[in-house]
């Protein structure tokens, strides 16, 4: 048994991350488990959730001698208040105080793999897994209780941290649990707890995160400051592809503070004392450099010409063909969507420190197991010989930065074996050089019979990879800059259910008739992967805009033309909440600019359920749009926190309108040109709604369905729709910019 | 060495004179609250006050600023004992990932302090430079109007602890295939919320 140093209280105190070396093995605890203890379940019916992968009980939950819970989760917290909602869970299943329970978030060393934490996963996964867990671990302690009571099991119950028997008989966790006590392997059935019995669990409790986020107690990994750490800075080359012919960096090494300057290949780094040391020898560093031209780009005025003539591997997703009436009228359209950006607030950043052979490297990715592999692959290191533990930074939605920002750490601090490296992305660098979420094109065509229904669809998506993230080296940007360099992965779609550009491109309305094809491209210079909802954004902005379209064209109102198309009952609920709470049906004729549009999507069609209402005014003169008003509704199956899904619908919301009114990547042949908030203008609060409303519909002991994305779709298909109203004329391409609508609507 | 004056107390520090002030705040003072977000005063993000009015410390050298009165996030509360606006935030749970956060509240502060009643069309307008990619703008408007009414004082009747529910109703929908019906509908549970300090 491996010996180590540290007491096991301060390690599930949060202190020993820092302090820990990696050599420390859960072995040595007495409720051991943890992933690489993880093994997976028998043949036979699988524990739910996460559960399945990492079935041992003490992995996720461990209880303390006094009485403090442990839970631990292989998901991070992006700001989307999973922590909260995690807690929640445990301590509502396990019958203990909020307050008594702590979380420990993805990290190599101690949490279960839960893979990445992204599209909308984490509660279904996470959550059913520590749920499930919890349950069976108060069943567990209530058996031993009754063991030593020497009473029936059903003559006791849990509650407070303890089991409660007959004759005032109680026993407190930490009595009751003993070393291997919970060292078991989850049950396929748990004994969940009746939602009505709730005390936690679906209730507005407020986030664990946010009274450190708004005093300026340390909460990101950008605010880590270790014994004797180095600032380091990136200089990137000026495009893709670009090759360092020539550099002299013998004045820059000379420069106040600077500790090192790190060429390898086409990777090009320095290390300075303080921070702004280290930004300003990244400036001489980049004016020094000459560099080679790579890659070119395709034009960005014939960008979506561009993809529909790239070779696609077609895959035809839906082909039905059952009898309807006869068409009468036919509707055919494209829509187009541009690269966007992620856009975090704080540049990505990352500490890593190499010692005693050991690379820990902190960092906000959505993947600390992949990124372990992939860093480990990079330096040519046993992935036992990495560790990655997730530290929060600015929000991500999707794949950002941050790997690439943790492996550029993790070179830079293998070339300065002892130094904790603090290294972070500028400005320039993250809309420069992160994945973007791809431009799509999609064409739909469709008929409607003479009664106004929908009898045939045929619907096309046009997109490159939405999932380049690392797991493999050659994901991450310096694996690909340096000398001994690593080959970029081939791009490859995300099958359905699920699906990557064609996500949500399968309409969940009722077609007799319906075909749906994903023409996947595989090669485009522009690097991109996952954002936010993946293709999901685009085909329900498609979808919801010709559904609109074809309303319009059967003389029908679209909140009842949707509904008339629409078996799902959970729909028509989401729907009917929306059109009521912004009281669609008494909304006044369209006046003076004045549009109200609507839209609905099931995120995937397996997620979360979302209806959005807009109300718009669009400005003649210029074109300008201003979003007034705006109701949703969401079905999210069993609600954690409530308060959590409205800040996560409501992000979602303003973020997809950010998109949609403003946003777009721009480029020449050589290099990407939006390269910061000048060039890649976003929301700000003169175009906020005036008002914004979510309607949970509320679904006790049903499943989770997660909330994240559910969104983004809706969203921007109900601005489209709202503009369109306004208007009397369509745009079919975002971002529906104040240029775009007033060339669409004329003088 | 130039001396600054953070948080009503004085530092002397050795930063070169023409380095922004959010260097020196987070690495010499190793303060946490201004943020780097773009370095090209764009985002807000590294907002704080010189005598009273918002600046991007991220564009502005520390030789303009010996002898002035800065404040950062830091100085109006903390974890243990937060400020009115801090309450603000925490109560209306105006947060997502939160890294824009402190900018948006310094800027607000400025507002605050100048004119207590600010209108809803002021607190947009003051809060135009700052910005947040998470979509929390709702929730920072309502957390600003409600610091406004904290900062009040003595004789203003004391905010409750729950998050306002503008805008924020929980119940069941209004369908009759509802199944379940009355009995999954639940009164507003503002009671029963829990405030974990943790």
């Amino acid at each position: 048994m491996p010996s180590h140093k540290v007491s096991r209280r301060a390690v599930l105190r949060g202190t020993g991350a820092l302090v820990l070396s990696f050599s420390l093995s859960l072995d040595a605890w007495p409720q051991k488990g943890s992933a690489e203890s993880a093994r997976p379940a028998a043949a036979g019916p699988k524990p739910p959730g996460s559960l399945a992968k990492t079935p041992l009980l003490d992995a996720w939950i461990r209880v303390d001698a006094d009485g403090h819970v442990t839970a631990f989760t292989g998901k991070v917290e992006l700001g989307q208040g999973i922590k909260t909602a995690l807690l929640q869970v445990v301590a509502e299943e396990l019958e203990v105080p909020f307050e008594q329970v702590s979380l420990v978030t993805a990290d190599t060393g101690r949490t279960p793999d839960e893979g990445y934490t992204a599209g909308s996963h984490s509660v279904q996964d996470s959550g059913t897994a520590l749920r499930n867990a919890a349950a069976q671990v108060r069943e567990i302690l209530i058996a031993e209780a009754a063991r030593r009571l020497k009473t029936a099991a059903d003559q006791l119950h849990a509650a407070a941290g303890a089991v409660i028997g007959p004759n005032e008989a109680r026993i407190t966790y930490a009595e009751l649990v003993s070393s291997n006590l919970l060292h078991v392997e989850a049950q396929p059935v748990s004994k969940l707890k009746d939602a009505a019995l709730f005390k936690v669990m679906d209730r507005p409790v407020q986030r664990v995160d946010i009274p450190a986020k708004v005093t300026g107690a340390a909460a990101y990994v950008q605010d880590m400051r270790l014994p004797g750490m180095l600032h380091a800075r990136v200089v990137r080359p000026p495009g893709y592809g670009a090759r360092l012919v020539h550099l002299d960096t013998a004045t820059i090494e000379k420069m106040t503070g600077v500790v090192k300057v790190l060429r390898d290949g086409n990777f090009l780094a320095v290390v300075a004392y303080r921070e702004f040391q280290a930004i300003k020898a990244m400036r001489a560093l980049s004016l020094a450099a000459r560099w080679e031209a790579g890659e070119a780009l395709p034009k960005q005025a014939q960008l979506h010409e561009t993809l529909l003539g790239l070779p696609a591997q077609d895959q035809v997703i839906l082909d039905q063909h059952e009898s309807a009436g006869q068409p009468s009228r036919s509707l055919e359209a494209t829509y187009t969507r541009p690269y966007l950006s992620h856009g975090s607030v704080g540049p990505s950043c990352a500490v890593a420190q190499l010692t005693d052979g050991v690379m820990t490297v902190w960092t906000h990715t959505q993947g600390v197991y992949p990124d372990r592999q992939a860093i480990a692959e990079m330096l040519r290191m046993p992935q036992d010989k990495v560790r990655c533990i997730h530290v929060e930074g600015s929000g991500c939605y999707g794949h950002n930065g941050a790997d690439d920002a943790a492996a550029d750490a993790a070179l830079i601090a293998s070339s300065l074996p002892d130094r904790p490296i603090r290294l972070q992305w500028m400005r320039e660098q993250e809309h420069g050089w992160e994945p973007f979420g791809p431009a799509m094109v999609t064409k739909a065509r469709a008929s409607l019979d003479a009664s106004g229904r929908i009898v045939d669809w045929d619907y096309g998506v046009w997109s490159n990879t939405h999932t380049m993230r690392p797991g493999a080296a050659g994901a991450l940007l310096a694996a690909q800059h340096m000398e001994h360099s690593f080959p970029v992965p081939q791009p490859k779609p995300i099958p359905q259910p699920e699906g990557g550009g064609d996500r949500n491109s399968i309409p969940l309305y009722t077609l007799p008739s319906a075909k749906v094809t994903h023409h996947f491209l595989r090669d485009m210079p522009v690097r991109c992967s996952a954002l936010r909802s993946l293709g999901a954004q685009m085909n329900v902005f498609a979808i919801e805009s010709f559904m609109d379209e074809l309303a319009l064209a059967a003389g029908s109102d679209p909140v009842a033309f949707r509904l008339a198309h629409l078996d799902d009952s959970r729909a028509h609920d989401v729907i009917s909440a929306a059109a009521d709470e912004f009281r669609w049906a008494a909304r006044p004729t369209p006046t003076s600019g004045h549009g109200y549009g609507f839209a609905f999507a099931r995120y995937k069609n397996l997620a979360a359920y979302c209806a959005v209402a807009m109300q718009v005014r669009v400005d003649h003169e210029t074109g300008r749009t201003r979003v007034l008003r705006v109701t949703a509704a969401v079905d999210t199956g069993q609600v954690i926190n409530p308060d959590g899904v409205r800040n996560q619908i409501e992000g979602s919301i303003l973020q997809s309108l950010s998109w949609s009114l403003f946003e777009s990547v721009s480029f020449d042949t050589t290099r990407i040109t939006s390269i910061d908030w000048a060039t890649y203008p976003i929301l700000r609060f003169g175009s906020v709604p005036e008002s914004l409303t979510v309607r949970i519909i509320d679904r006790p002991g049903t499943p989770f369905l997660g909330c994240a994305e559910a969104g983004q779709g809706p969203a921007s298909a109900a601005l489209a729709n709202a503009v369109a109203n306004a208007t009397g004329k369509r745009v079919r391409d975002m971002p529906l910019t104040a240029a775009r609508v007033k060339a669409t609507i004329g003088i | 060495m130039i001396e600054l004056k953070v948080n009503g107390r004085s530092h002397n520090v050795s930063a070169d004179p023409d380095t922004p002030l959010l260097y020196v705040l987070r690495d010499e003072l190793q303060l946490n609250a201004a943020k780097f977000g773009c370095g090209l005063g764009q985002c807000g993000s590294c907002t704080v006050l010189v005598d009273g009015a918002p600046t991007l410390s991220c564009v502005t050298p520390i030789m303009l600023l010996e002898g002035r009165q800065i404040t950062t996030l830091e100085g109006l509360g903390s974890l243990e004992d937060p400020g009115p606006l801090q309450q603000a935030f925490i109560e209306e749970q105006a947060a997502q990932c939160g890294y824009c956060i402190p900018g948006m509240m310094m800027r607000a502060q400025a507002l605050l302090q100048r004119n207590p009643h600010a209108s809803d069309a002021e607190i947009r307008a003051q809060l135009e430079p700052n910005l947040c990619r998470c979509g929390t703008h709702m929730r920072i408007l309502r957390a600003v109007r409600r610091a406004a009414t904290l900062m009040a004082g003595p004789g203003t009747p004391p905010a409750t602890r729950a998050p306002s529910t503008a805008g924020t109703q929980l119940d069941a929908p209004d369908t009759d295939n509802d199944a379940q019906g009355d009995a999954r509908r639940r009164p507003a549970r503002t009671d029963k919320r829990e405030r974990p300090e943790r």
